[in-house]
């Protein structure tokens, strides 16, 4: 039989150990073949998989103390910003990025390869284990962990072959316990092996190997996916394509025919609020969505509820008010406007948006409009208006005005949500204060410096969607699921060997026991105890085995 | 009194009760020390040379044989005030989930109930035949311990929960992690009478063998060495290789259960989050400490680190399951700031 052990292993069956122990790491043979195979020998080893997993925890808790650019950019900008000395070395070293550094990778990829190449030779030894029969009764019992001994009225082959019954008897039905083998040892002596717990090294390979297969699986859906996220407002609707995304994100091997071209709109957006507490409790989008070449379909998306599209899931993210706005210039043409998302700032829904409006007409001044929706609004003092509750009792927009040149032209994108006010001025009353328009659901206010005039016709809502396609979800699913139940397999299910041998002696049947197990395992001799027991009912001079531990304590007087 | 208020009620009962247990169980131990120390006068020098077995190596079989020193009045209050505080403790969380509506793990307050009684129901099971000394108080002295942190500092109204947690996930994923939780808790305890027994019957403490840096220190703390008197009591509890087994097995229950916490969390976060995986400061802290957790079953099995080394690993792993639970609830934020603080 193959005999193969990574270097340091210790959950061989015990007593294999005390033969000669395991070779000395030997000096490797000069020579680049001697070198590597000595490299090779410590990767697989042991020692060298413990290394390297308590490094793995090491390295992944750096991510927990630094800001991540994949989780939040922003903080990491402001961490450069606040950290000028250590900040730059911090990113160099990969502190930011901790888990594509090129040391956590190293890593992670280092310790998957001892496993292959520990995992692999394994499951060609366990495979011919599976195979054979249980080994061959040793010739003496006297270096066991577990022993035991009794004596029987019938000849050797019946005690045998009861003890071989007893062994064989089914732990499930049809699935016996041990694998039993009998053996007739000449001079009238028999004896059986047996051998139990196949499915704790088949559950420990299913285990390493389904986390390779984890590890394929993921890395394959990193190349694979795309994921974008979109603002999608009330009676618009949105269609599946690249350009469509707020922001988008795609895999090395992304295939933009991958994307399902349906088209969806937000028809309507219900939303509940604990009434004292403000938290929400419920949000759901009601949604209809066309697939090419099929009929449109109403359907409901929830948090903790995606859509599922063709493989693509849809999730809902986020939820606001995008206030109906127009805006005429001085000529008393539309300019701009429109349904424009503002961002919920708070648990009452205090949003915060801006309203560009670059196509004036003539040579006048481009507009930008900045402030906040206050879902239902209340005035605390003259100038101050807070809101009160997210759902819109009072919608109340509170506004300044800019303008001068909005920027839009300069080639750097800009961000929506922000008024790059450089080459902007802001409207300012007889004191010089900014003026600010109240402007509540249905009228329509004189912009200052008779830059021409806002009406707030309506208030749809939008949410925030966010949609991704990985198409190796189900296969990470299954690795994972045959990771754990490999690993609850290994773990509870003792490896064990037993040997029952029967010789006759002065005309009597002597029998002895012994057993071994893999690793230390305080159940063996009790079950080996169990097993001698119910092959010899009746005897009744002798408890039946001790621990040689045991024998040597002072309770033990001869 | 509304359902509220009678589940905190019964939490602070609960926690009384608890309170007693844990002086019982103090008392008993005492006691064992006090015995035990009478019974070993001196026998054991301040100072045990190394390799010699000192007379500690030849009481493989005490743990088994019943032991006279131990205070039965004590064991009697400290198992039956255990058991009602595990009762009292059962309706302050099944009452909670009836008055908020939902099932009651929702917020640090939540997990500590729940994380408290799985601790001390496992005890209760591990101690059904003997009580084990140390075991016992370490773990209803956490357990005390988080249950007033829990009242007095983590303590929130009950109520419904926000949409991202109202999925039957919330039952599976978050019971099982604080379930893992629980019977780490008693994993840990075990681990450390481990390593205290082994110490003892190998003679091996780093305060008494030379060192020479911190030797001041190490004379004054001499007396605490497990080979000295102090701790005597150590021949009471079962022998370092039942106890490794029993923390094994222990470990191993909770590590499974961890092992699904990781994938529940990750098929939760699919739904929830849309991505599986993402880094978020309680997804990285579990993968640590599930890291650390199997490095420990794979320490247990590497020759020269199985035993008392392959205890150390618990230990950090359980420091991990700790912080992953406070710190990265109160101090780290991420996207399982739920916890309602
Ligand atoms: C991603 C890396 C790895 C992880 C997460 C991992 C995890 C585990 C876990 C949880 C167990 C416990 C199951 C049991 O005790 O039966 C285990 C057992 C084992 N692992 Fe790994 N392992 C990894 C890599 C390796 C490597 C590189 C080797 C080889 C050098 C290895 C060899 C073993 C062996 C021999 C056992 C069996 C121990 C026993 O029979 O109890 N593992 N592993």
């Amino acid at each position: 039989m193959v005999r193969y052990r990574p270097e340091g292993l210790e959950d061989s069956f015990a007593a294999e150990a005390d033969a000669p122990a395991a070779a000395p790491v030997a000096v490797p043979a000069i020579g680049v073949v001697g070198w590597l195979r000595w490299t090779w020998r410590q990767l697989t080893s042991m020692r060298v998989a413990l290394l390297l997993l308590m490094l793995l925890a090491v390295a992944a808790v750096p991510g927990t103390m630094f800001p991540q650019r994949a989780q939040d950019a922003t903080k990491v900008t402001r961490y450069l910003a606040d950290h000028t000395t250590s900040g730059p070395w911090l990113d160099r070293l990969g502190f930011f990025d901790v888990y594509a550094s090129v040391w956590f990778s190293a890593i992670y990829i280092l310790l998957f390869v001892s496993l292959v190449g520990c995992i692999l030779p394994r499951t060609k030894v366990h495979l011919s284990a599976l195979r054979g029969r249980p080994p061959r009764t040793p010739r003496r019992f006297a270096r066991f962990p577990a022993q035991g001994e009794g004596s029987s009225e019938d000849d050797p082959e019946a005690v045998v072959r009861a003890a071989a019954a007893v062994l064989r008897r089914p732990w499930l039905p049809l699935w016996p316990r041990y694998r039993v083998d009998v053996r007739d040892e000449g001079a009238g002596a028999w004896s059986v092996s047996a051998e139990r717990g196949y499915l704790r090294e088949t559950g420990n390979l299913v285990f390493h190997l389904a986390l390779v297969g984890l590890l394929i699986s993921v890395a394959t859906g990193q190349m694979l996916h795309y994921r974008g996220q979109a603002i999608v407002v009330q009676g618009n609707g949105f269609a599946n394509s690249v350009v469509r995304y707020d922001s988008f994100e795609q895999g090395t091997a992304f295939d933009p025919a991958s994307l399902e071209p349906f088209t969806m709109q937000l028809d309507e957006f219900e939303s509940r609020f604990d009434p004292v507490t403000l938290n929400p409790r419920d949000f759901t989008a009601h949604v209809t969505l066309t697939e090419p070449g099929q009929d449109p379909e109403k359907r409901t998306i929830k948090v903790n509820h995606p859509l599922d599209v063709d493989g693509a899931k849809v999730y809902l993210q986020g939820n606001g008010y995008a206030p109906q706005i127009e805006v005429r210039d001085a000529s008393g043409k539309i300019a701009g406007g429109g349904k424009v998302p503002f961002l919920p700032q708070n648990q009452q829904y205090t949003s915060r948006g801006v309203i560009k409006v670059p196509s004036v007409s003539g040579d006048q001044d481009q507009i930008g409009i900045v402030g906040y929706l206050l879902p239902t609004a209340k005035q605390v003092d003259a100038t101050t208006w807070q809101s009160i509750y997210p759902q819109p009792g009072n919608p109340l927009l509170v506004l300044t005005v800019w303008h001068g040149n909005l920027g839009l032209d300069t080639g750097v994108p800009q961000n929506v949500y922000e008024l790059d006010e450089s080459r902007m001025t802001q409207s300012v009353d007889a004191n010089g204060d900014p003026v600010t328009l109240y402007v509540k659901l249905g009228e329509t206010v004189e912009l200052p410096d008779g830059l021409g005039s806002l009406t707030f016709s309506a208030l749809p809502r939008f949410v925030a969607l966010d949609l991704r396609y990985d198409p190796t979800l189900t296969y990470v699913l299954v690795f994972a699921v045959l990771a754990f139940l490999g690993l609850a397999t290994s773990l509870f299910a003792p490896r064990r060997r037993i040997w029952v041998r029967a010789a006759p002696e002065g005309g009597r049947t002597v029998v002895t026991a012994a057993g071994l197990a893999r690793g230390d395992d305080v159940g063996l001799q009790p079950e080996l105890d169990r097993i001698l027991a119910a092959t010899l009912p009746e005897t009744p001079d002798r408890p039946a085995g001790r621990r040689p531990d045991q024998l040597t304590t002072t309770q033990e007087t001869p | 009194m509304n359902l509220g208020d009678l589940s905190t009620l019964l939490v602070w009962a609960a926690a009384t009760t608890f309170t007693v247990s844990l002086i019982a169980y103090t008392v008993d131990m005492a006691r064992i020390a006090e015995q035990a120390q009478r019974r070993v006068p001196a026998a054991v020098p301040a100072r045990v040379g190394a390799g010699a077995g000192g007379p500690v190596s030849a009481v493989a079989g005490s743990a088994d044989e019943a032991a006279p020193s131990r205070s039965r009045r004590a064991e009697g209050i400290a198992r039956s005030t255990h058991y009602l505080g595990v009762a009292l403790l059962l309706g302050g969380i099944v009452t909670r989930g009836l008055a908020a509506g939902r099932w009651p793990t929702a917020n640090m307050y939540e997990f500590t109930l729940v994380g408290v009684f799985v601790a001390t129901l496992v005890l209760a099971i591990v101690q059904r035949r003997r009580i084990i000394p140390f075991i016992s108080v370490l773990v209803m002295g956490l357990s005390v311990l988080s249950l007033a942190l829990a009242l007095l500092k983590f303590y929130v109204e009950a109520e419904a929960v926000q949409p991202a947690l109202q999925s039957y996930w919330l039952i599976i994923h978050v019971g099982v992690a604080i379930t893992a939780t629980g019977v780490f808790t008693v994993a840990f305890a075990a681990s450390v009478l481990q390593v205290l027994r082994d110490g003892r019957e190998n003679a091996h403490s780093h305060l008494v063998t030379p060192w020479s840096r911190a030797d001041g220190l190490r004379q004054t703390f001499a007396g605490w060495a497990v080979t000295g008197p102090r701790f005597a009591w150590l021949e009471q509890v079962p022998d370092a290789r039942r106890l490794e087994a029993m923390a094994f097995r222990l470990n191993a229950v909770g590590f499974v259960l961890w092992t699904f916490t990781l994938i529940g969390g990750a098929i939760w976060a699919e739904h929830a989050w849309g991505r599986y995986w993402g880094w978020d400061p309680k997804e990285i802290g579990t993968f640590v400490a599930w890291v650390v957790y199997a490095a420990y079953l794979h320490a247990r099995t590497t020759r020269g680190w199985s035993g008392r080394r392959a205890a150390y690993f618990v230990f950090v792993g359980y420091a991990v399951v700790l912080a992953n639970f406070t710190v990265v609830n109160l101090v780290v934020t991420g996207k399982h700031s739920y916890s309602g603080l």
